[in-house]
């Protein structure tokens, strides 16, 4: 498999799915 | 607005631009120009851009990294501990801190000493060196996805509270 890294595309994608990640479990905290 | 966190906010603004405008240079312009510098056969290489430009580009990047950091945890003074350990309201800003200092521990005890072999500023051979180029590129990315939610959560401790309260 292809490290998602590799690509500027795969790098934004893992940072935007990361971020809605962290902001559901935010959500839960505040 | 008091004297001393707007002037610690500004700081904070000023590094913090000056170390992810580097970061973003390295992973959208420096990493493809490099490829596509030593896939040129007979044009003049990336040899000027690692002798020239590298070293410098990673002095800024280092030591604005580390001023990012240091003026934010002043600018959070009293709500430090709350903050890191994500109480309240502060866990917005909380999550940008730790993802902040992630960032910082990865420039300075990965991308760096790495780069160091690559820029032959450390002893290494040729496979220690292409192993290094790898690690730091990847820690670089990394960085590059880790800002994304960082600078989310430092619009969000600003802006967004509203949407995560009730």
């Amino acid at each position: 498999m292809k490290n998602p890294l590799d690509s500027i595309a795969g790098t934004i994608i893992s940072g935007l799915v990361l971020t809605v990640i962290l902001a559901l479990i935010a959500n839960a905290l505040v | 607005m008091e004297l001393l966190p707007l002037v610690e906010r500004w700081i904070h603004f000023l590094a913090g631009i000056t170390w992810i405008g580097l970061l973003y240079y390295f992973n959208l312009v420096q990493a493809a120009a490099m490829a596509a510098a030593n896939a040129d056969q007979g044009g003049p290489g990336g040899a000027g851009i690692t002798k020239y430009v590298v070293p410098r580009a990673l002095w800024w990047f280092r030591w604005s990294a580390l001023v990012t950091w240091l003026a934010g945890a002043a600018l959070l003074g009293p709500r430090f501990m709350s903050a890191f350990t994500l109480q309240g309201n502060d866990a917005l800003i909380g999550f940008g801190a730790w993802l902040g200092t992630i960032m910082l521990l990865n420039v300075w005890g990965i991308i760096w000493p790495n780069q160091k072999k690559v820029l032959g500023l450390k002893p290494a051979t040729d496979t220690e060196k292409a192993k290094a180029r790898r690690i730091a590129f990847l820690t670089s990315r990394v960085n590059t996805a880790l800002s994304i939610p960082m600078l989310f959560f430092m619009a969000a401790a600003g802006h967004g509270v509203t949407l995560f309260a009730g």
